[in-house]
């Protein structure tokens, strides 16, 4: 089941990875970068990207982070988790970065670096 | 998510652009824990208010926002970068820094919070009744709130809380709804935990716990150990609440004995000595500063010793005199800011910090860049003092 937890269009390629994300402390605020060694998108950008994760940890100010991403032009396309937080869907509504919540079928059948599209408008949500 | 008339017509932006979208952070935080409606809230705590944390855009959005927007319930805020009474002693916070911070601290002002910038709101105010509403981002706050205060919140978010306080509502949801079961049990197995213990063994309860968990083995530890532990929780995981108890029979077990504290203790403690010493966080409680004042006695610190809590509490203990003998003993009392993510700590003439807190610990050495000697408060009385 997709539930939408921000609205909005969007279409980029897939960035996954299957460690929840602390947006305070893992992610580098100007360039997107994701900076934590254990992650295993380390040193990857999430600049443009469909950002599928299993959901966010740690700090509550990590909205804050996702707000300056959005600022600097650093923020993914789309957040795509597999539980909602409240961080990350606190942090997405305020940068108006669209956010869905899928599945645990859905969410695993998605294939970092597919090129997707995201409507909520749609009728298909995802394509 | 329902959403009254007047809601929906706040969120289709009627009632000015704050209202817009802080009712949109609402629908979207309700969406995401599967609300069926807002309910008030009569309190609110923020976090997102040092600027080593929230930077450039985070001081600029709440300069814009704070233009217009007003708090609508009482509205508590957490630490900033530093103690303004303090700055001068510190070279290295460029001046940058300090017009940034004094910008944040303003903003939160204009929008009418309680200049308390403090992670221990609890210490400072006196608790409403039982089952009150309220809405803490600061996550040892949250679970303190839910674990000993018998109040009712979920682990916000600093923009949740934020919405929180700007229109007096929340979602209803997880932990605001009346206590499920809470499935798994963390069994303390340490005899004589001290606080450093509970800290331990709250960081590791936060890894394995979903939103609650229950922890038996535990008599009445006073209040320092309960801090230590609400804050090694929070830091940790996504879990917002703990029930001591010992009916826990159809739940599932986790020990936390001497081999799991050891495991959790050396994934923090990186140094075996430290440059200078930290005390708070979360921030020291009058009684905390009593205890400390009572252990000092015709003693000194060998090295820097910074002790940070509320000004609140800063100004009950200088009344009550607990401060002579800390400050005679070398303590710099420091208030508004903490441990975590101050920029006082500075990473290019400090290799290392000693600390009883397990928060501290973690946020030294992933945000500030030191190493981290974590040891019990008495044990960093018995080694560094003379």
């Amino acid at each position: 089941m997709t539930r939408i937890i921000v609205p909005g269009r969007a279409n980029g390629i897939v960035l996954k990875t299957t460690n929840p994300i602390n947006f305070l402390g893992a992610v580098d605020k100007k360039t997107g970068i994701i900076h934590d060694q254990k992650c295993d998108i380390f040193k990857k950008s999430i600049k443009n990207t469909i950002l599928v994760f299993p959901h966010g940890v740690g700090s509550s100010v990590g909205a804050y982070t996702i707000y300056s991403l959005k600022s600097n032009n650093t923020a993914p396309a789309a957040m795509i988790c597999q539980k909602a937080d409240l961080t990350v869907a606190s942090g997405c509504a305020l940068a108006n970065i669209p956010m869905l919540v899928l599945g645990d079928e859905e969410f695993n059948a998605i294939k970092d670096g597919k090129e997707i599209q995201i409507d909520t408008e749609s009728e298909k949500i995802l394509n | 998510m329902e959403l009254s008339k007047e809601e929906q017509s706040a969120l289709n932006g009627e009632k000015g652009e704050v209202l817009q979208t802080a009712y949109r952070i609402l629908v979207a935080t309700g969406e995401a824990t599967k609300a069926e409606k807002l309910i008030p809230v009569n309190w609110a705590h923020l976090s997102g208010v040092n600027y080593n944390t929230i930077g450039d855009s985070g001081e600029e959005f709440l300069r814009t926002i704070s233009q217009d927007a007003k708090v609508k319930v009482k509205t508590t805020v957490n630490p900033m970068g530093f103690d303004f009474d303090h700055i001068s002693e510190f070279d290295h916070i460029d001046d940058d820094f300090i017009q940034k911070q004094k910008s944040i601290r303003d903003s939160y002002i204009r929008m009418g919070v309680e200049p308390t910038f403090s992670c221990t709101p609890y210490d400072i105010f006196t608790l409403p009744e039982k089952d009150t509403q309220v809405s803490f981002a600061e996550s040892n706050a949250a679970i303190f709130a839910n674990s000993l205060g018998g109040l009712k919140t979920n682990k916000e978010s600093a923009f949740s809380a934020l919405a929180s306080a700007l229109t007096g509502k929340s979602p209803y949801s997880d932990l605001r709804k009346n206590q499920t079961d809470t499935p798994l049990t963390i069994q303390m197995k340490l005899d004589n935990p001290n606080e450093l213990d509970f800290g331990l063994l709250g960081f590791f309860a936060g890894k394995v716990g979903d939103t609650s968990v229950n922890i038996s083995g535990v008599s009445e530890p006073d209040r320092r150990s309960c801090k230590a532990l609400c804050g090694g929780m929070g830091t940790s995981g996504t879990c917002a609440k703990f029930q001591f108890t010992e009916d826990v029979e159809n739940t599932e077990k986790i020990d936390f004995g001497k081999e799991e504290m050891t495991k959790t203790y050396d994934e923090l403690n990186t140094s075996d000595k430290g440059d200078l010493i930290t005390l708070g966080s979360p921030q020291l409680g009058l009684q905390e500063l009593s205890d400390l004042s009572s252990m000092l006695k015709g003693k000194s610190f060998q090295k820097r010793c910074m002790i940070f809590c509320s000004r609140a509490v800063q100004n009950q203990a200088r009344n009550l005199d607990y401060t002579n003998e800390i400050e005679r003993a070398g303590g710099e009392i420091l208030s508004d800011c903490c441990t975590c993510l101050t920029p006082l700590i500075n990473p290019s003439e400090t290799d290392s910090v000693t600390t009883n807190s397990v928060k501290g610990a973690y946020y030294l050495k992933n945000s500030t860049g030191v190493d981290v000697n974590l040891k019990s408060l008495s044990n960093i009385i018995e080694d560094e003092t003379r």
